[in-house]
């Protein structure tokens, strides 16, 4: 076991490291799926963007002016593309919504292929998250250490703001039924904004972190990890935040330890494995509320 | 293309259909063979890649558009029939080449091959390109039946995240060097036979070849769309209780539903192969799922006729009506914005737009049919005549 613990170490690290990542990006899916009923496919996408940002802004600013602008950057864009994709077809069939959202993915990418001009961008090295620790023998990154904690920090202040503010009373009550909570007078459209702004800005900093460990970006590298965080946020249960990202460090820590087993061309498909028997065994995830049809 | 699609009711739309499609094989004949010239190059090819996809957007509208299934696996399917197509197509002296890491390869005939040997050369390479299409089908059809078991008790979008999740596990799969023998790893299949391969004498079919596969399996699924199980579909689509409430075994049809389709996703990724001339597995992801969904959105969901346009459409643009937006400018003018990759930002608002604004495609769910324009002509030519015999009873008067 110990031996087993040790050669498998910087795996481990590196499994929790993409996890906390993974997990970042899922709230943004599970919040907005709890709301809308819509799997947001271009939230990947989003978190794509928010590392090119990053590497545009930090090729004239200093970084400390970048991170914010980076955040905001992302917020605004999550909002817009609420405002101009999902709105209108608020009333449409949920297929509708969800070919909005593919097609909002194909406009990111395909406006992110145009600026980087189909060239791999390399992301800065945030010079606090490059340092390199020593880990019970293993070297690693900073960010390693830091993407656990500030995914938990992160997480607690999100499910107080969910528990204890109006805002957050709000969300509760649009997830549990839209049409009643819009006749109890809570304003629906400033609900789901403020969801897909706290989706975003959780991307965005799941960006920062994420391409400091891996850092060449490409239009299409937002696709793999949003889809992983997606199967993360079904695994744990959607809609539930502890649920989302409990599974996205179950789906981390697996995928990395599958890497070092010497399977790293089952990484991407053990993760949907895992969703196919999820969803097969327990439809509604580990913490998911139990959905009863109506006709 | 879109001439097979309307239930004949009466005799004259079929007749025109079939007039329609013999002169359009010519037309493609003449092509083949008399035409040439750099912008035929393009032409051609927008042709053959448009017909093959329109045959992806039906098989996926069978899916997305009649039976309301959302399923985004349809990359995983046209992958297994490319690959199956190619696997059993690469010629026996070829086999060392292709499989050079893995010893030449486990599957040891090609199928072309082997009907050669009974029946003659020519007909060896047509008979043996229809078999190894089918078989490609086959193949996907049999993957399909065993993912939808467990896939197909879900409900609309985690049918469709299951799907996709089965499409890169599929795509996994394939790259993985163990089954290297059979699908050569993360290296390519090439050298199979291509559309140039299809030939009678000195005449080339290379683009009729693809047409003529096209409408055959385009006609079918009309047909299927035509016939009770196609009425069944819809109406599980309108409303799944009530449809198992008058007695549609649900999941029994869609079921049958997701194999008819993915065996026409085979067949289309094995033509996709011989029009590419070369598979790799990597080629097949999402991304393409999604391209063939948006084609599906733009023409029309629930739409044949639709579905066909919009691909053809797409295609053209794609590949050869927008590629001046990725010149820098237009002749010797230079306009600022124009550069590598705005073709498709500007493909990409169009769709956005499109979905938008005008989320009943080109079609809607309505058919391009040549019955109704007859009628409609018929009518029209009725109601001159009535108004110049009313015209007569007045002058009579």
């Amino acid at each position: 076991m110990q031996e087993f613990f040790a050669a498998n170490l910087p795996y481990l690290l590196s499994g929790i490291s993409a996890g906390g990542q993974y997990a970042l990006i899922a709230i943004g899916y599970t919040m907005v799926y709890g709301i809308l009923r819509l799997i947001n496919f271009a939230h990947g996408d989003v978190f794509m963007v928010a590392g090119l940002v990053m590497v545009y802004t930090t090729a004239s600013l200093p970084m400390y002016i970048s991170i914010p602008i980076v955040l905001i950057a992302t917020v605004v864009l999550g909002f817009l593309i609420e405002r101009a994709a999902y709105k209108p077809l608020r009333s449409a069939p949920r297929m509708s919504v969800m070919i909005s959202a593919i097609g909002v993915s194909y406009l990111l990418q395909n406006c992110a292929l145009y600026f980087t001009g189909g060239l791999a961008q390399t992301y800065p090295a945030i010079p606090f998250l490059s340092k390199s620790v020593v880990i019970f023998g293993a070297t690693t990154k900073m960010v390693t250490v830091i993407t656990p904690i500030l995914t938990i920090v992160l997480v607690f202040v999100l499910v107080a703001l969910i528990k204890y503010t109006k805002i957050g009373m709000a969300m509760r009550a649009v997830s549990k039924d839209f049409e009643t909570s819009q006749l109890m007078g809570i304003k629906i459209n400033s609900v789901i904004s403020v969801t897909f702004v706290i989706g975003c800005f959780l991307a965005a900093v799941g960006s920062l972190l994420w391409f400091s460990n891996y850092q060449s970006i490409v239009p299409t590298s937002g696709s793999m990890p949003g889809l992983k965080a997606f199967v993360a946020a079904v695994f744990g249960g959607i809609g539930s935040i502890p649920g989302a990202v409990i599974g996205a460090f179950i789906i981390g820590i697996c995928e990395n330890i599958i890497k070092g087993v010497g399977l790293t061309t089952f990484s991407d498909a053990f993760t949907f494995v895992l969703l196919i028997i999820i969803l097969l065994v327990k439809p509604t995830g580990i913490f998911g509320e139990k959905a009863t049809d109506k006709v | 293309m879109n001439t097979t699609l309307q239930p004949k009711k009466n005799k004259t739309g079929s007749y025109i259909a079939i007039v329609c499609l013999v002169v359009l094989y010519a037309i493609l004949f003449v092509l083949d063979n008399f035409v040439t010239g750099s912008s035929m190059l393009m032409l051609m090819t927008v042709l053959r890649k448009g017909a093959i996809y329109s045959l992806l957007c039906v098989s996926m509208n069978l899916l997305n558009g009649f039976t309301g299934l959302f399923s985004l696996g349809q990359a995983g399917f046209m992958l297994i029939g490319a690959y199956a197509y190619s696997i059993f197509s690469i010629p026996r002296d070829q086999h060392d080449t292709v499989y050079q890491y893995f010893g030449g390869g486990a599957i040891k005939f090609s199928i072309a091959e082997e009907i050669g040997k009974l029946l003659g050369e020519n007909a060896g390479n047509w008979l043996g390109a229809i078999v190894a299409i089918i078989i490609a089908g086959v193949v996907a059809a049999i993957f399909a039946a065993l993912i939808g078991i467990p896939v197909l008790r879900l409900k609309s979008d985690y049918l469709a995240i299951a799907t996709l999740g089965f499409a890169e596990i599929i795509r996994a799969v394939f790259q993985w060097n163990g089954l290297g023998v059979i699908t050569n790893g993360s290296n390519l299949l090439r050298k199979y036979p291509t559309f140039a391969d299809m030939k009678i004498g000195s005449l080339s079919f290379a683009t009729v070849f693809p047409f003529l596969i096209v409408t055959v399996c385009i006609g079918i699924i009309v047909l299927l769309i035509n016939s009770s199980y196609g009425r069944a579909f819809k109406a599980i689509r309108d409303d799944e209780v009530a449809a198992e409430a008058m007695g549609i075994s649900l999941f029994r049809h869609k079921m049958l539903s997701f194999i008819i389709s993915s065996f026409f996703a085979g067949v289309g990724g094995a033509l996709l192969a011989m029009f590419q001339t070369t598979v790799a597995a990597t080629a097949f992801t999402t991304a393409m799922t999604y391209e063939i969904l948006l084609m599906v959105v733009i023409g029309g969901i629930g739409s044949v006729s639709g579905s066909c346009i919009a691909a053809f459409l797409y295609i053209a643009c794609n590949e050869w009506w927008l590629r001046f937006l990725d010149k820098g400018g237009i002749g010797s003018v230079s306009i600022p914005f124009f550069r590598d990759g705005f073709r498709k930002v500007v493909f990409s608002i169009v769709i956005m737009v499109i979905v938008l604004f005008f989320s009943k495609g080109i079609m809607g769910d309505k058919e391009l049919s040549f019955t109704g324009l007859v009628n409609k002509l018929k009518k029209r030519k009725a109601a001159r005549i009535e108004a110049a015999q009313a015209q007569e009873e007045v002058d009579a008067k």
